[in-house]
């Protein structure tokens, strides 16, 4: 731009050299001296104005009247040339003294500054004016939006919008126009004026007012810095216990435990030494503790920890050997009731002795149907599936088990943890059920408790030959159906051992169900004859549950064997496409639409129609009126009919009616049926905010009215859109009614000031608008 | 073995005092109330034709006016009075609890072109052909005093319209431009114009005090701030708006009486397009006021009848006419949004409910209820075909009817041409103008 502009002041400057060089040609005034020139010039401009009389129009010559060829410093004139004046001109006697620098470099700032711009006309101005104004009002206007939209959703809206307050009136104020009347009110009134009650704000009593200030500002100040140190500490201690029981190290915390134990021990025997009686109560504090303990449970594996562990014991030497010792921690402390009650009872400790010999199958047993725990006869049958396949080598294993000479040879590398786990859940198990029957019974009943555990006991082991005997069966099924006979021959001597009849009843006959199913391939569902026996089994005895379960372990596993077959069928199938596929196009086309052909083999469309289009007719037309009143003329009653004669002679047929409008439209059903008396009643088209004529539909199906609705339903319902109260003005909507801050200036403010000074501000922003 | 007993605890049934209602012990098994769609059905045809059988809406005329009612005004702060402005220059002020005019004072000389009350309710102003401006006081002379004005302000041109400001001591009359006054003043504080036309009614917003909405006779709509002193936006229709009223519960809504028989509803911030037109008289809209709730608004029309339109709907709900009742000039929404006063060119002032078949008076709880139930049910089923018959039927005089079925057969015909038109011109060439964009001409900036 400023190159530009340049160029432009050098060609001017040009133009005028040539301009000026033009004079110099001109013969007259050369010569001509100084003093004169003055009277010439004023004879010349005469000459010229006689010239211009004459009513032509001359070209006015570029004359230039100075003597000199340069222009003298002290007489400057552009007369002549009729020229502006140019800047770089002036500037050209300056450029070789150096004294003016500062002269020319403000001169060469001045030739490079812009000149302004024309100023837009008032219309335009005037628009710009008003499109900034409207644009800052609408923007205004737009913080009603969610008011008006609000209000045009709202259920209900209640005028006026805002509501009278309440006026609230001081107490004293109050109280001022107020007298005692009934002599209970004089009396409280004598109390509060005998105590000097003060009505008005601070409602604080002469006395009480003595007693704030009866403390002294040093007295309370110390009290403040004692219950600051206080707090202070209290906190220390409080930071210290939290940052203490935060660390996870379990080494540290072993380290402390042991470490308060062996303390408590030094203690201890300290004080046998100093005060034995002391020392005695202490030991039965001890022992307190540790009952305490025993109770409490914290050695049963049951926790989250032992879970964790028992997990892990698998891979971890560690956990395991933890998992030991918490065991052996847990004996210990059983050990120590036993002895107790082999103490107190010779018989109860047998017995005790006997339990402690049974055999683990039948802790296993017990843990399978506890019989008197609920929660536990919820986990039994799933324990029972998913443990079934593993538990069998171990009971293999075991001693007791029936038929540890079968063994199957697939002992598996886990067996000894699995061993381990399973010891956990029988203590676990035992206890659970010792303990419940320590609770149900008074502690004086001991010996109806243990013949009751005794009776529990034997039958817990011949549940358990059961159930060794069951799992072998259910594998063996599993491996290979064509031995299912065997087991069962085999199973059935063992089972005349059970002292549950019934149960055995039940056995058998699935077992036989068992047999015809594997001839037939399959599944009969024999849930039926269950409930009953169900009932007499529990009769009998509440803890021959294990029975379902097994049941319902078979019935799964025949369940698996029918998918199999079920499932290999339609595999077949696929395997035979392929082979089909290989073939050309056409035989491929031809074999897709036998697929389908196949696919909708069932639905023949056609003939559905036309059964549907005979039901039509068949409705559509009117019935014969059958007149006949049995009885009526003969003998009637159960089993009677009136006579033909009589029932052709009452029967009224009816009259063919106009043929149907499409009797001869084979693919047509046209139905005649429609109403035309209730659809004058019905909507034809679906208004408007509807979108489908089931949201209609719906809203015309419920009922508002209060046959059906109750009363508060129904006011719900008929709350009308809008309440207004009657002699109440109703006034525009306010921005504070809605929460909204309504401008605090007013609007004269703006007004009152001359309008049409602008702010620079505003100004600006108009400039910026124009530019946009 | 137990025996099953009647148990009869009077506590369950008798009533603590005689005045209470009998306990009536209800079963709500829908079984034992079956049909209940065509029994409400029933209802709500009875409630419409209740609804047609009560709708007598005319109250009272308000006559003692010597020439015809050119403008009304509501008093801001009592339901009951009511100022009117006649073309003989005379204003009126009435009670509405007594039908009695209360006061008469001769304002001005020739017609009282606009009345308007402060926002206090203490005085009120006018303008008049004689070009001047009064302020009165509210209440009457005392013994002995002569009825004189205020303040008169003596202006060098005709104001047609004027408006009180809602909270501040400031007017704005219309004439040749709109002026805004203190009231202190004799010299307006600042004139405002756009165009050189006469401006015939200017409205100040209730919401948004600052803004201003006028209507010109070259028949554009022009709005005002008053806070920065310039017009803001003008638009062009088809023909002369006559007067607008603003939304009083939406800030930026307004609507305006055409004399092309429709009226229209603006958005302020998009006048490119009306929210709503609202069409059904079949004269020129002369005036028109909003309900105090927003909801609805009422138009006078120059044929000579007045019609209550639902704010967003295009068809008018109600139409009010009598046999003696001329053109329409001037119509007002009480405000307690129960009534609607007409003024009109037979020197008669009439007063309506606005809702045609509402009972007057105290109502009891369950005259209550049963009005709002029946008022559900007429909602619920309005789009079946007898009740909307029935709830649509209107009686209109001959000239009416007969101008509706003109109208009709012309817009018909309008439509045909045009949809011919578009049928055999290219695709494309001849533009689809909705109804709502047809009359408008242009938005100036």
């Amino acid at each position: 731009m400023s190159a530009t502009r340049a160029a432009e002041s050098l060609l001017a400057l040009s133009q005028q050299e040539e301009l000026e060089d033009l004079p110099k040609d001109y013969p007259l005034s050369a010569s001509e001296d100084e003093g004169d020139s003055d009277g010439e010039r004023k004879h010349q401009k005469l000459l010229e104005a006689i010239s211009s009389l004459d009513g032509r129009n001359r070209r006015k010559l570029a004359e230039r009247s100075e003597a000199s060829l340069r222009v003298s410093e002290f007489n400057v004139s552009s007369e002549g040339s009729g020229e502006k004046l140019v800047l770089s001109d002036l500037l050209e006697p300056v450029k070789t003294s150096s004294s003016l620098a500062t002269v020319k470099k403000q001169l060469n700032r001045v030739k490079s500054k812009k000149t302004v711009e024309l100023p837009l006309n008032k219309e335009e101005v005037e628009r710009i004016h008003r499109e900034v104004a409207f644009n800052k009002t609408s923007q205004a206007l737009s913080k009603w939006d969610p008011v008006v939209l609000k209000n045009r959703q709202a259920e209900q809206l209640v005028f006026p919008l805002k509501k009278e307050q309440s006026a609230f009136a001081p107490i004293e104020h109050v109280l001022s126009g107020w007298k005692a009347r009934t002599p209970l009110e004089q009396e409280i009134f004598n109390l509060l004026h005998k105590n000097k009650q003060p009505v008005t704000d601070p409602l604080l009593t002469p006395l009480e007012k003595a007693s704030l200030k009866a403390m002294s500002l040093e007295e309370a100040k110390m009290r403040r810095a004692e219950l600051q140190r206080a707090r202070a500490l209290q906190s220390y201690y409080e930071a210290r216990a939290r940052r203490e029981k935060k660390i996870k190290s379990k080494k540290y915390h072993k380290v402390l435990k042991k470490g308060k134990a062996k303390k408590a021990l030094k203690e201890f025997e300290k004080l046998q030494k100093v005060n034995p009686s002391a020392a005695l109560e202490e030991l039965e504090k001890i022992e307190k503790a540790r009952m305490m303990e025993r109770m409490s449970l914290k050695h049963q594996n049951s926790g989250k920890w032992a879970k964790s562990k028992a997990i892990m014991a698998k891979y971890d030497l560690e956990a395991r050997q933890a998992l030991q010792e918490q065991l052996a921690r847990n004996k210990e402390l059983t050990q120590k009731l036993q002895a107790a009650s082999k103490s107190e009872e010779e018989e109860g400790g047998a017995e005790e002795e006997d339990e402690l010999l049974v055999p683990e199958a039948v802790n296993e047993v017990q843990m399978n149907a506890d019989g008197p725990n609920p929660w536990m006869l919820r986990n039994c049958p799933s324990d029972a599936k998913e443990a079934e396949i593993q538990k069998d080598p171990e009971q293999l294993s075991e001693p007791v088990a029936h038929k540890a000479s079968e063994s199957e040879g697939e002992e598996s590398p886990l067996a000894e943890e699995e061993i381990l786990l399973k010891e956990l859940e029988e203590r676990r198990s035992l206890r659970k059920k010792s303990g419940l029957n320590q609770d149900s019974e008074p502690v004086g009943r001991q010996e109806t408790k243990d013949s009751s555990s005794q009776e529990v006991l034997s039958e817990l082991r011949a549940l358990s030959q059961k159930l060794n005997k069951e799992n072998h069966q259910s594998r063996k099924q599993k491996v290979s159906s064509a031995r299912t006979v065997l087991p069962v021959q085999r199973e059935e001597p063992a089972e005349e051992e059970e002292p549950l009849l019934l149960q055995k009843r039940e056995r058998a006959q699935t077992l036989e169900e068992l047999e015809e199913l594997g001839e037939e391939g399959c599944f009969q569902d024999k849930e039926l004859p269950r409930p009953a026996l169900d009932g007499q089994q529990l009769e009998r005895n509440p803890n021959n549950q294990p029975g379902a379960p097994k049941e319902k372990t078979k019935k799964e596993q025949m369940i698996d064997l029918q998918n199999l077959l079920t499932t290999k069928s339609p595999s077949v199938k696929s395997l035979a496409i392929p082979t089909t596929i290989e073939e050309l196009e056409d035989e491929e086309e031809k074999d897709q639409r036998q697929m389908i052909k196949e696919a909708f083999a069932g639905d023949d469309v056609i003939r559905d129609f036309l059964k549907e289009k005979r039901e039509a007719v068949e409705a559509s037309k009117p019935k014969d009126m059958d007149l006949t009143l049995p009885g009526w003329g003969e003998w009637g009653g159960v089993g009677l009919k009136p006579s033909a004669k009589k029932r052709h002679r009452f029967l009224i047929k009816v009259p063919e009616g106009p043929s149907r409008k499409d009797k001869n439209l084979p693919n047509v059903i046209i139905n005649e049926k429609r109403n035309i008396h209730a659809a004058a009643h019905q909507v034809r088209v679906l208004p408007y905010p509807f979108t489908h004529h089931q949201q209609f539909e719906r809203t015309i199906q419920t009922p508002i009215g209060s046959t059906w609705n109750t009363q508060r339903a129904f006011q719900k319902l008929t709350r009308p859109k809008v309440v207004t109260k009657p002699g109440h003005i109703i006034k525009p909507i306010k921005a504070e009614d809605v929460g909204y801050r309504s401008s605090s200036r007013s609007d004269l403010s703006v007004v009152q000031r001359n309008p049409k000074r602008l702010s620079i501000r505003h100004k600006k922003q108009l400039k910026k608008n124009s530019v946009d | 073995m137990k025996v099953k007993m009647l148990s009869r605890n009077p506590d369950n049934y008798v009533r603590e005092t005689k005045l209470d209602l009998q306990r009536v012990p209800r079963n709500y098994d829908p079984t034992l109330h079956p049909f209940e769609v065509p029994r409400e059905y029933m209802r709500a045809l009875n409630a419409t034709k209740l609804e047609r059988v009560f709708a007598k809406p005319f109250l009272a005329s308000l006559d003692g006016h010597r020439d015809g009612v050119n403008c009304l005004a509501k008093h801001p702060k009592s339901l009951a009075t009511v100022l009117s402005g006649a073309c003989d220059g005379e204003v009126r002020i009435w009670n509405l609890t007594k039908r009695k005019c209360i006061r008469a004072v001769q304002a001005h000389e020739g017609f009282v072109r606009g009345i308007c009350t402060r926002f206090c309710g203490t005085s009120f102003f006018t303008v008049g052909d004689d070009k001047t401006v009064k302020q009165w006081k509210m209440d009457g002379p005392g013994f002995g005093e002569e009825e004189e004005p205020l303040h008169t302000i003596l202006g060098k041109t005709v104001y047609t319209g004027i408006d009180h400001h809602w909270k501040e001591a400031v007017f704005a009359t219309c004439g040749q431009q709109v002026d805004i006054w203190d009231e202190q003043r004799t010299n307006p504080i600042c004139s405002m114009t756009w165009g050189f036309d006469s401006i015939s009614s200017v409205k100040f917003n209730p919401i948004e005090t600052f803004l201003l909405g006028s209507c010109a006779s070259d028949r554009n709509i022009v709005l005002y701030d008053m806070r920065q002193a310039t017009p803001l936006k003008k638009v062009i229709l088809d023909m002369r708006t006559n007067t607008i009223c603003w939304n009083p519960m939406e800030a930026f809504i307004f609507t305006a009486a055409n004399e092309d028989y429709n009226l229209y509803t603006f958005d302020m911030r998009a006048l490119d397009t009306p929210v709503m037109v609202h069409m059904d008289h079949v004269s020129a809209v002369l005036d028109v006021d909003y309900s105090p709730t927003g909801k609805e608004f009422v138009s006078a029309s120059f044929d000579k009848s007045i019609r209550i339109f639902p704010m967003d709907k295009g068809r008018s709900r109600e139409v009010y006419h009598t046999k003696r009742m001329q053109h329409v000039i001037c119509v007002k929404w009480t405000s307690d949004s129960k009534y609607i006063m007409c003024g009109s060119d037979e020197m008669n002032i009439r007063l309506w409910k606005a809702n045609a078949s509402e009972k007057l008076g105290v109502l009891t709880s369950r005259e209550k209820a049963a009005k709002d139930y029946n008022q559900k049910l007429k909602e619920k089923f309005q789009h079946h075909p007898h009740i909307k018959r029935i709830a649509r039927h209107r009686h209109l005089p001959k000239s009416i009817y007969s101008q509706i079925q003109e109208q009709r057969i012309m817009r018909e015909a309008r439509r045909r041409k045009e949809v011919n038109r578009l049928k055999h011109s290219k695709p494309g060439s001849v533009p689809i103008v909705s109804e709502k964009k047809k009359h408008i001409v242009a938005v100036v900036k």
